[in-house]
């Protein structure tokens, strides 16, 4: 148990250096080479999951408008799923679901990669040539995530206040118009923000624990298994327990 | 050129290395032999600083690089070739982009400079015509000499092969150990070369170094080497089908 706890720390020191240094290589992420390869990433990271991301945004957002829906009913207060849907989709949902999919996808996938490139001696091959992965491989992953997770859960967070609307207006007949006008007349900018900084922290997270975990890799095949499955549980793990930092240190 | 003095590595809980003591001097070609798995690759990667020694150290040109840092070590890295065992060529790029990577990251040279010498060295290992290949297109040999070209691209005093014609057809092979023998004799390029290719290192090394149990058992010339009476020497030439009755001599390249 000790020794598990001080592996814990170990790992979680040796990722917050992996951060530190990837900042520090950001003062090449001008260059145009660089500047290519963020846009790359963007792209990879970003655009391949919108389709997941529009599907589980729209039913998180149908889900939380019947639920929230249903009961509100009772009161005939059924119009306030407009503020409902909007306000926890900005603040939470939006982010969160954002953040699991992309730690699912993009972050699985780096760690993959990263971790196929340590068995096949490539990461020892750019070290060789003195090529920083870290300023190579890591920084421009790193910057594209930090671009791309807030824009896609503020896209989610879209997709998920069309979606409560549809059912809004399917299934409790509350009109699109009045379901609009209330979702933006409660919804804050406040909501907004904690939302757009939630999803950053947590596409920082994603990289940074997939590349931690890839780079870590021993072992061939079996390992990058390994490395890949690990980081999508530490990532969930770290979104979930972040997520709840940011909001308790915002609305409590 | 590169000595390794008393180099003892322990990885896991096994002694891969116990004491390895090894000179190789500049402008030979060193070969490295061994059975699978007793450590030559990591006796290689000593020697450029990918692994560290537990105990004893390594010597690069008159400077320990087992304890070097920053600019130093990227210095004396930079002396160095590395064909790794797959070839490790980065996946994304195309077979021309891999070899020319070292010179756009490390070079102020103009593109046109760059296409010249990466065709120059394609053409030395056969694949100028492959250059919009990608690494998962062609096959293992061909990966490993694109490692090749890549690695002698900034023209390098010191490589290192690791298994360059394993996994090769033997023609292949051949072009692969005149090319090595040609670097030695017109650039007086030093090489370090593991293999298990006996042919190969009969004619291509200088001298030859057999690995076991951690330690270097022998070394020697070919022609001493293939007369040898250490046991695991006897085992690797009997398990290769050559018994030497007579003087052996290198078959001209
Ligand atoms: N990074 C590492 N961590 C742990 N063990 C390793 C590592 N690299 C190599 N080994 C082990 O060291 C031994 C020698 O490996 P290697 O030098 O690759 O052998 P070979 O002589 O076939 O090239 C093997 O048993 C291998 O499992
Ligand atoms: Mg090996």
């Amino acid at each position: 148990m000790g020794r598990e706890a001080l592996g814990v720390l170990r790992n979680g020191g040796r990722a917050m250096m992996l951060l530190f240094e990837s900042i520090v290589a950001m003062r090449t992420m001008f260059q145009r080479r660089a500047r290519q390869e963020i846009i790359l990433q963007m792209f990879i990271g970003g655009i391949k999951s919108l389709t997941v991301i529009t599907v589980v945004a729209a039913f998180t957002g149908m889900i939380l408008a019947l639920q929230t829906g249903i009961e509100m009913r009772k009161f005939g207060q059924e119009v306030y799923i407009g503020a409902a849907v909007m306000i926890s989709m900005l603040r939470e949902m939006g982010p969160f679901m954002t953040g699991l999919i992309l730690a699912a996808s993009v972050g699985s996938a780096i760690a993959a990669q990263m971790g196929t490139m340590v068995v096949s001696e490539e990461i020892a091959a750019l070290e060789l040539m003195s090529i920083n992965p870290v300023r190579f491989l890591v920084m421009p992953r790193l910057v594209a995530m930090a671009i791309m997770t807030p824009l896609l859960s503020f896209y989610s967070c879209i997709m998920g206040v069309v979606g409560g609307g549809l059912v809004g207006m399917t299934q409790l007949n509350v009109p699109w118009s009045a379901y609009i006008d209330n979702a933006i007349r409660f919804a804050d900018n406040k909501d907004l923000r904690v939302g757009m900084l939630k999803a950053f922290l947590f596409g920082i997270i994603i990289v940074i624990t997939a590349c931690h975990q890839g780079f870590g890799t021993t072992q061939g095949a079996v390992g990058v298994g390994n490395a890949t499955r690990r980081t999508v549980i530490i990532s969930f793990l770290v979104i979930l327990i972040v997520g709840y930092m940011v909001t308790r240190l915002f609305y409590v | 050129m590169i000595q390794l003095e008393n180099v003892t590595k322990i990885l896991g809980d096994r002694r891969i290395l116990d004491g390895v003591n090894l000179a190789v001097r500049k402008g030979e070609t060193m070969v490295i032999v061994g059975p699978s798995g007793t450590g030559k690759s990591v006796t290689l990667k000593h020697m450029v600083r990918l692994m560290t020694p537990d105990e004893g150290r390594v010597v690069v040109g008159g400077q320990v690089i087992s304890d070097a840092a920053g600019k130093t070590l990227e210095q004396l890295r930079d002396k160095f070739g590395v064909l790794f065992q797959g070839g490790a060529l980065l996946e994304w790029l195309n077979v021309g982009e891999n070899v020319a990577l070292p010179l756009r990251e490390k070079t102020r040279l103009t593109e046109e400079e760059i296409q010249a010498k990466v065709v120059e060295k394609l053409s030395m290992v056969g694949l100028e015509k492959d250059m919009e290949k990608f690494p998962s297109e062609i096959s293992g040999g061909m990966r490993k000499r694109v490692g090749l070209a890549r690695a002698i691209v900034t023209n390098p005093e010191i490589i290192l092969y690791d298994e360059p014609t394993s996994g090769l057809d033997p023609v292949s092979s051949r072009m692969i150990d005149r090319l090595i023998e040609q670097l030695r004799k017109e650039l007086g390029v030093t090489s370090v070369v593991v293999t298990h290719d006996l042919h190969s290192a009969l004619s291509i090394g200088t001298r030859i170094a057999m690995l076991t149990r951690g330690r270097i058992v022998e070394l020697a010339e070919p022609a001493d080497f293939v007369k040898s009476q250490q046991e695991d020497v006897q085992q690797f030439l009997e398990s290769q089908f050559i018994t030497i009755r007579g003087e052996w001599e290198k078959n001209g390249l």
